[in-house]
């Protein structure tokens, strides 16, 4: 049977978690569908159409959809839901605000947050922040997972050519008005989705300083992230913010300054390839997952580094 | 105008858990046991919109065994007026727990449902979603401010790219974020009259609902540790090897 993967996307490009959600899928099955739902999305449909796993992608072009409103995205997603044996979404608050609607249409328990899929009816999850991890089973009429997209590889998105069909939308009475969307626009990677994680916590002391932070991001092209304290004291927005409620990452390198490292952070990165700790307590607990750890005051740490690095950059050059 | 918040049993954010030696699952025996950190939200927003004038009633539920009774008897402390205990010794899955939250809703008819985002031991973000579904009230997740006036609901929802703001109505169902206030605590004199409020204790079973697990955990493990890694002396050595030891910059 077909699974169904729900995309995740902007109306303009797909989110690299929906390529992610892809390849989980192809563990499902070979016949794998994507939906997406959205407003004026022709050239959106025309793109996901060449992803190389795709064997059919599903349109529902309406100007209502064009903000993501789980409740009127829900009933499109469980009317098609028969077709399928499962049904896929990234576990981003994307994914984490409709697919439960989803299942609570359909009547039957999602499966949230999986890491690795064992066979058709039985996956793998964290649970307590990721200090425990738990492998259920079930056997519903369908099987609706999220999928954390950082245990997954990004399928390509080229060299296929899916069919294309179109889905009528049903109207649902709404309640809801959209606003806005408070976005903060910057040139740096993606957070979920980057090589590089550079991340500040309360050691930062204060916003302004952060602009430290971001000087050392951008020398390594890295992205920028930080701990829940950070965030909380206002020193950055909240979707910065890596750990158990915020974003999970995993990049190749990962440099932690000037955070403790609460259990709820680690959730959020201990799957990163190398840890760097730098922070001047000794006793932080970000030190027992740290590859390298540096006890230094960070203030001094962080300009040293890019002297570092700039002169590396000229040794190569 | 009533508001009912819901209200889990977990291990303290702070214990570090232990996972039981024959892989069934993770030990709770004789660990230390609090309100759900996103649920504390839920209840301070609850008691603030009382104290606002806003709301004449606030009712905390809980689902679990006996002892869930003291994250009631603490939401009560906080400021809770009164609170229902549905009492089953299993473990209900995020839709189970929603359908008994919705006969809890049909009897008591508040105009809104409080509850945090997660619960932070099995971390499956579903309930609010669910409840709001078998409602058909509007969702309304991982909210970091709210304003009511009248009928109005204005909301901030912490999301992966920052924040989205929308606007509804009441009834509706609301999923609290850490950031949405400051949980107060409860003071000895509350805690003392909280042991006077009323706290109903109901049997699930009474409630007519099938919670039949769907999911059976074959068995929980514990993650991968991380090999010890090394102290370095100073930046030059640390960027060294970052360079030509692990080959990440």
């Amino acid at each position: 049977m077909a699974v169904l993967v729900i995309a995740e996307h902007d109306n303009s490009n797909l989110k690299s978690s929906t390529l992610n959600t892809i390849t989980a899928a192809k563990k499902l099955s070979d016949d794998i569908h994507l939906i997406i739902l959205g407003s004026n999305i022709d050239e959106l449909i025309n793109k996901s159409k060449d992803i190389h796993l795709l064997s059919k992608v599903i349109k529902c072009d309406n100007e209502k959809l064009k903000n993501f409103l789980p409740e009127l995205s829900a009933p499109l997603i469980s009317n098609i839901s028969e077709n399928y044996s499962h049904i896929l979404a990234p576990a981003s608050t994307f994914g984490k605000n409709l697919l439960p609607r989803v299942s609570a249409l359909l009547d039957v328990t999602q499966i949230s947050d999986v890491i690795d899929i064992v066979s058709n009816d039985t996956f793998v999850r964290p649970i307590y922040a990721g200090n425990a991890i738990s492998q259920v089973q079930t056997n519903q009429k369908i099987n609706l997972l999220t999928i954390r997209p950082t245990s997954f590889e990004k399928s390509e998105d080229s060299g296929g050519n899916a069919s294309i069909e179109e889905i009528p939308f049903v109207d649902t009475d709404l309640k809801t008005i959209f606003i806005n969307r408070e976005v903060s626009k910057s040139d740096r990677p993606e957070l979920g989705n980057a090589r590089i994680v550079v991340s500040g916590g309360r050691g930062l002391e204060n916003s302004d300083n952060f602009k430290l932070l971001y000087e050392l991001a951008d020398k390594l092209n890295a992205a920028v992230g930080a701990s829940r304290a950070a965030v909380d004291s206002g020193y950055i927005g909240n979707e910065y913010q890596v750990g158990q409620t915020g974003k999970m990452v995993a990049p190749e390198l990962y440099i932690a300054i000037g955070i403790s490292g609460a259990i709820q952070h680690l959730a959020g990165m201990k799957e990163s390839k190398v840890i760097v700790a730098i922070n001047k307590d000794l006793e932080a607990p970000i030190f027992n997952v740290a590859d390298y750890g540096l006890s230094s005051d960070l203030f001094q740490a962080i300009p040293e580094i890019i002297k570092e690095l700039d002169l590396l950059n000229q040794i190569e050059s | 105008m009533k508001v009912l918040v819901a209200v889990k049993r977990v291990i303290d954010y702070k214990v570090q858990i232990r996972v039981k030696s024959d892989n069934s699952g993770v030990e709770t025996q004789n660990v230390k046991m609090s309100v759900n950190p996103p649920d504390e939200n839920a209840i301070e927003e609850a008691v603030k919109l009382k104290e606002q004038g806003l709301v004449s009633e606030t009712i905390a539920v809980s689902i679990g065994d006996e002892k869930s009774q003291d994250v009631l008897r603490t939401s009560m402390a906080m400021g809770i007026d009164k609170s229902i205990l549905v009492k089953t010794q299993n473990t209900l899955e995020p839709l189970a727990v929603a359908k008994t939250l919705k006969k809890l809703i049909e009897k008591e008819k508040p105009d809104l449902v409080l509850m945090g985002k997660q619960a932070i031991d099995d971390d499956s973000n579903q309930t609010g979603q669910i409840l709001s579904a078998l409602l058909n009230w509007p969702q309304g997740c991982f909210i970091s401010n709210l304003k009511i006036e009248g009928n109005k609901v204005s909301i901030s929802r912490e999301i992966d790219e920052g924040i989205e703001n929308l606007e509804t109505s009441l009834p509706a169902v609301l999923t609290c974020d850490l950031r949405l206030n400051t949980p107060r605590f409860a003071s000895l004199p509350n805690i003392m009259k909280a042991k006077k409020k009323p706290l109903d204790i109901i049997d699930i079973d009474s409630l007519g609902i099938d919670t039949t697990p769907r999911i059976k955990t074959l068995k929980v493990i514990e993650p991968p540790r991380r090999k010890a890694g090394v102290m370095v002396s100073d930046v030059k050595e640390l960027v060294k090897k970052l360079k030509y030891e692990a080959k990440v910059i």
